[in-house]
């Protein structure tokens, strides 16, 4: 199992990066490519994957199962696909609107990419709940998950920016993400199915120790 | 200790490239910034002074001014912009994308002193090196704004503003602005034409680039005037909002501006021979749009 959740942390930080670059093109047509472009972004991104930490951390508490850890890339996947259709729609009414490209962009930015990227930043912490057993390793195996999900982020910028953009449309590379969450939510619905899953009891005491400890 | 061996080794190196390339060694770096979007150099080679966006020793010069001679144009491409001049003879606004040196502005500001134009640079560093280094000091009726080409274009379109000619000149050899290649900024440019409009695009010869771009501007304005100067890979695009006057209408403009521009270094007798139609690019080549630009990986091939 711990494998099958090293690829879907993996996916999850190569969708994160993947879809952050290609804000900074989405965005261009309508508000350029100047510094503050990329200070939305990169703002949006940002505040998206801190609130998306948060929420996911909440979720591990109740009953976390591969079940519902597959419902959040569907999740993702649903937000992320509507960008193909409506993004276009939507930078143009704020383009009418906000005329200081600097607020418009972070407007822009934040309608696109938030919803998704919050739901893409619950994935981190709740393989880290899916992984740990004791108190002992949990340390051990945060990192090796922010291992695996920021390798997927560094090779999701490398294959976006040096090949992705050059073989495909942004709304190909967009769907390719879509099918990619989709994949992946696919992936965490048959393991749940068939795979083993370990008696609630024995991996949810030794936190809940370690939480009483802590309080 | 890091901070203090930095220098040293910044020197060292700079020893080492001017020991290395004896015939670069006479131009002197007077100014040099880091600014937002590129690191600015200026150097000055007897009285000639040079722009640039990079220290690297073969990156292409920008803009140059000679400073005894400081209306003429250095180079074939400023020249080659000014053939737009040729379809467009009297134009009322002029709208300039990119500043460099600010020799487009200047001289079109001195040659029609009726005209106004907008001048639009991303880059408030480049604005102010213009000023206080290229003699950039242009009448009222030049505004200069900083802020992104793309943005600038796509607002006055909306504003129903109309230019005679607008001048692309924001490319550097370093980085080029992808939304500024694509289908639909090219229309956009084009509907901020008046009837009979020109655009002016001051680009590049070589690289796998040449294809996309060319069949982009073919896909927007059909035929185009496709100036080429092999030997400094500079490529200007005259293309127009309607018909395409034939040699003989631009010849006879050549006549009634040559005494304007004559100061400026502008002959139009070897413009006109180089105000070619004919497409040498691959008509096959994927149209660049807003979906799909990789011009910076396809300039680099």
């Amino acid at each position: 199992m711990a494998a099958i959740i090293y690829i879907l942390a993996f996916v999850g930080g190569f969708s994160i990066m993947s879809l952050e670059l290609l804000g900074g093109r989405v965005l261009a047509p309508y508000f350029g490519s100047s510094i503050y472009v990329w200070g939305s972004i990169i703002t949006v991104f940002m505040l998206s994957l801190s609130v998306g930490y948060l929420l996911g951390g909440r979720l591990s508490l109740h009953q976390p199962t591969l079940g519902r850890f597959a419902l959040i890339f569907l999740g993702a996947a649903i937000c992320l696909y509507p960008l193909v259709y409506f993004s276009e729609d939507i930078m143009v009414w704020i383009f009418e609107r906000v005329v200081d490209p600097r607020y418009g962009s972070l407007l822009a930015s934040g309608v696109l990419f938030i919803v998704p990227t919050v739901i893409m930043g619950m994935i981190s912490p709740y393989s880290v709940r899916m992984l740990v057993k004791t108190t002992d390793q949990s340390g051990h195996v945060a990192g090796i998950l922010y291992f695996v999900s920021t390798l997927g982020s560094s090779l999701g910028t490398l294959a976006t920016s040096f090949y992705l953009i050059l073989w495909f449309e942004i709304n190909t590379i967009l769907t390719l993400l879509t099918c990619g969450l989709l994949a992946m939510a696919a992936l965490a619905g048959i393991a749940s199915r068939f795979g083993p899953t370990l008696p609630r009891s024995q991996h949810a005491a030794p936190l809940a120790d370690a939480a009483e400890e802590a309080a | 200790m890091r901070h203090r061996s930095l220098p040293g080794l910044t020197g060292l190196l700079l020893a080492l490239a001017l020991t290395a390339l004896p015939a670069a060694s006479q131009a002197r770096i007077i100014h040099q910034e880091n600014s937002l979007y590129s690191n600015i150099v200026i150097d000055k080679r007897g009285p000639v002074l040079c722009l640039q966006f990079s220290v690297r020793r073969d990156q292409r010069n920008q803009s140059c001014m000679n400073e005894r001679k400081p209306k003429e144009m250095v180079f074939d491409y400023a020249r080659m912009m000014m053939a737009s001049l040729l379809i467009e003879p009297e134009p009322k606004r002029i709208l300039t994308l990119g500043l460099g040196g600010g020799t487009l502005p200047m001289a079109l500001d001195e040659i029609f002193p009726e005209v106004r134009q907008d001048v639009v640079e991303i880059d408030p560093a480049v604005v102010r090196v213009a000023r206080e280094y290229f003699r950039f000091a242009p009448s009222e009726r030049v505004n200069v704004f900083a802020q992104d080409g793309r943005v600038f274009v796509k607002r006055a379109a909306t504003q129903g503003e109309t230019y005679d000619l607008i001048m692309l000149d924001a490319f550097n050899g370093e980085y080029i602005p992808e939304h500024l290649m694509t289908r639909e900024f090219l229309e956009e440019v084009r509907a901020l034409l008046a009837p009979g409009g020109v655009v002016a695009a001051n680009t590049f010869s070589i690289s796998d680039l040449y294809d996309h771009e060319s069949v982009t501007y073919q896909a927007v304005f059909g035929p185009f005037f496709n100036l080429r100067t092999d030997a400094s890979g500079n490529r200007v695009i005259l293309a127009a909002n309607g018909p395409l006057p034939d040699r003989a209408a631009m010849a006879e403009r050549a006549e009634g501006l040559a005494d304007l521009l004559a100061p400026y270094g502008v002959e139009f007798a070897p413009l006109l021979d180089m105000m070619d139609t004919t497409p040498d690019w691959d008509p096959d080549a994927a149209v660049l749009t807003d979906q799909y630009s990789p011009v910076n990986l396809l300039q680099g091939r």
